[in-house]
């Protein structure tokens, strides 16, 4: 039972990459199920799926293999037999894996724009031919199965043209009430109708208050409405019939710095004085 | 039809590479995309945008050109369905033709004849504007349909002359942008900005620290002793506030060499906007800018002494707006511009000023020469040579100065 939501060009979008065999680059406001796409597609896909997580200080390199030079060093004083083989020392990277698998895999890029700025550059060639060359072993890996690459990106670095060029793009907009109505309905199936209006009301005023720093997305949402089910509360306790009267209950599901929550009083306090006046 | 499209996406900004068009060829002539307009719209977007920020543009574009042809996309859609034939996209991808079709394009009466009635083509439908299948519609026979995709990718024989020819007729815009002396620019840029640097161990152990582990190896007896270390980085925080708008649209290009560079070498670097002069408020968004800015104390309070703090602007303006109180042209400030400046240096003591108007006329505006009295003579030309000495001035803090001192 899946409960991962697509919308239709999204699913266009994944059809064109699997048909044209091109990575499919996700961007979209955090918590709009960048990552948890790739996820859901090779479960669909029935096919395997290779993670890989870049941080700041992940290389191109790493990704494809490693050469462990220095437990080399380390057997070579201990004299250890294994030291022979250069082989021994080769440590795979994730696309080197994905490269291996006998069936199509999906590979999944994380957060691409978090690494250095020559990062994308250095994926060029390997993404496009879908091989490398291991020069200490003088092996080509290449891909016997071209595998569906997705790679998601925040937006915090800019990514150069070259690597756009030959990635799909795809940018998740925020869901809409009706979709957003189908991913809530999917994960609590038992929701009492009332609640969940309650709730998305609440839940869409608050993101359209100015100036909050982290607008809630969607898994704020669910997380929130975990927590008003597992309290059983009932929809009036929300207060939804006026969003600017009183923070929500559980507001720390959704906003997520005191910042927002400063603000969110400000913006209550202004408006009873609005209301008092009249 | 499709063609005058892919125009039309350019001349909007949308750069549109060729691997991009004619991967968007390939999926159409496998299918996808082809079952109707929305389905076209996504996969087109996919294939040729690749920033959500020109989204719009691209919509309006489709909208634009699209409206009201729905019956004239059914036609290109089903002359795209069976003649094009798939080793031809192949082919071109491949920046060749095979022997047998240079044959077939001599036969039609040259190259430079089959480009010249391109263009002829290409002008006819501009000017009228009915679009209709013609121009891409008979596909496989006629040799618009061919080579219409993208001539400038086909090369034969004497490719650069022929070649460039192509790109002329078919994207008269395309060398606009083409502006060599922008990243040479920002290229300069960067490397003066680099003397700025501050390289500082930090972050996770990952380069061999060859001293530490000879000696380490050598107590250890000649048994190996490895010893890492971090890789340095640029420690170096930067917090820059750029003058906008006013007499500052002169700048704007410069500008925005600078700060791209700028935000391509620093691993902290922090920029807020501010107009004419520095009051009690900047902000971060221009677009908005009156309800998200931030307090000038503010700034000064989440941002460390460590900060470098570089000033651009061309400091012009009506003196009162930097002597007295009430004197900023867009709002009544309390107090004078010069004492938020001399608290600014007073929290950020390495500060410089960068000043995009040429040199030679700043004696000749008064408020410049206050600005550059108050910066005490930190204030430099926003050019290359300028931008060098500005980044030596920045390692020595300026004089503190007293914020009773009316001066101004």
């Amino acid at each position: 039972m899946s409960n991962y939501i697509t919308t239709d060009d999204l699913q266009i979008a994944i059809d064109a990459a699997l048909t044209l065999e091109r990575p499919l680059l996700i961007k979209g406001e955090p918590g709009t199920g960048k990552t948890e796409l790739a996820h859901e597609v090779s479960r669909r896909l029935k096919a395997p799926l290779y993670s890989w997580h870049i941080k700041s200080t992940t290389r191109a390199q790493q990704g494809l293999y490693e050469y462990d030079a220095v437990s080399r060093l380390r057997d070579s004083q201990l004299g250890d037999d294994k030291v022979a083989s250069i082989a021994n020392y080769i440590v795979k990277g994730v696309l080197w894996e994905a490269f291996e698998s006998t069936e199509r895999a999906v590979v999944l890029i994380d957060e691409i724009d978090k690494a250095d700025i020559e990062f994308p550059n250095d994926l060029l060639q390997e993404l496009d031919k879908m091989s490398f060359d291991v020069y200490e072993t003088k092996q080509t890996i290449s891909a016997s199965k071209r595998p569906l690459v997705i790679i998601t990106s925040n937006n915090e670095k800019e990514l150069p043209d070259a690597f756009l060029r030959r990635c799909f793009f795809h940018y998740i907009s925020f869901p809409d009430r009706d979709t957003m109505q189908r991913i809530v309905e999917s994960h609590f199936p038992d929701i009492k109708q009332n609640l969940l209006k309650a709730a998305m009301d609440v839940f869409f005023d608050l993101r359209d208050v100015p100036g909050l720093k982290k607008k809630p997305s969607t898994s704020e949402l669910l997380d929130w409405l975990k927590l008003l089910i597992a309290d059983d509360l009932p929809a009036e306790a929300l207060g939804a019939e006026d969003i600017r009267t009183v923070l929500p209950r559980m507001h720390g599901a959704l906003l997520k710095n005191e910042q927002d929550i400063h603000l969110f009083e400000r913006v209550i306090f202004l408006h009873k004085q609005q209301q008092n006046r009249r | 039809m499709l063609l005058d499209f892919h125009d039309r996406l350019r001349a909007a900004g949308i750069t549109v590479s060729l691997s991009e068009w004619l991967l968007l060829m390939r999926g159409l002539s496998m299918g996808l995309g082809t079952l109707d307009i929305d389905r076209f719209y996504t996969f087109a977007r996919l294939a040729l945008v690749k920033n959500e920020a020109l989204y719009d543009r691209f919509d309006q574009v489709f909208t634009l050109y699209w409206s009201g042809q729905t019956q004239a996309f059914n036609e290109l859609i089903d002359s795209l369905k069976s003649p094009i034939p798939d080793e031809w996209l192949r082919q071109l991808e491949k920046d060749a033709l095979s022997e047998e079709q240079k044959a077939q394009v001599e036969a039609l009466g040259g190259w430079d004849k089959l480009m010249e009635t391109l263009a002829e083509r290409l002008q006819e439908q501009k000017e009228e504007h009915h679009g209709g299948s013609r121009w891409i519609g008979t596909g496989g026979t006629s040799p618009f349909g061919h080579s219409g995709y993208n001539p400038e990718g086909i090369r034969i024989g004497d490719a650069a002359k022929r070649q460039g020819k192509a790109v002329k007729v078919w994207e008269k815009r395309q060398y606009k942008d083409l502006d060599g002396n922008t990243q040479l620019g920002t290229r300069n840029f960067k490397m003066a900005l680099r003397k700025l640097r501050h390289l500082a161990r930090d972050g996770r152990a990952d380069s061999l620290d060859l001293d530490t582990t000879i000696r380490a190896t050598a107590k250890n007896a000649g048994l190996l002793d490895i010893h890492m270390r971090a890789e340095r980085q640029n420690a170096m925080k930067v917090l820059l506030l750029i003058d906008i708008g006013g007499s500052m649209d002169h700048h704007a290009k410069i500008c925005e060499m600078l700060f791209s560079a700028a935000r391509t070498e620093f691993k902290r670097l922090d920029t807020f906007w501010f107009h004419n002069f520095i009051y009690e408020r900047v902000w971060q968004s221009n677009a908005r800018r009156h309800t998200q800015s931030t307090g000038t104390t503010e700034l000064m309070r989440l941002y460390g002494r460590d900060h470098r703090l570089i000033i651009v602007g061309d400091a012009t303006m009506s003196p009162y707006e930097i002597a007295v109180p009430g004197g900023s042209v867009e709002h009544w400030n309390e107090e004078p511009g010069a004492l938020w400046l001399k608290r600014l240096q007073n929290e950020f003591p390495h500060c410089v000023w960068l000043n995009p108007e040429e040199q030679q006329w700043w004696n000749s505006t008064p408020s410049v020469r206050m600005t550059q009295e108050l910066m005490q003579n930190r204030m430099f030309p926003l050019s290359l040579d300028g931008l060098s000495d500005a980044i030596s001035t920045l390692k020595t803090p300026i004089n503190p100065v007293s914020l009773n001192d009316n001066s101004y």
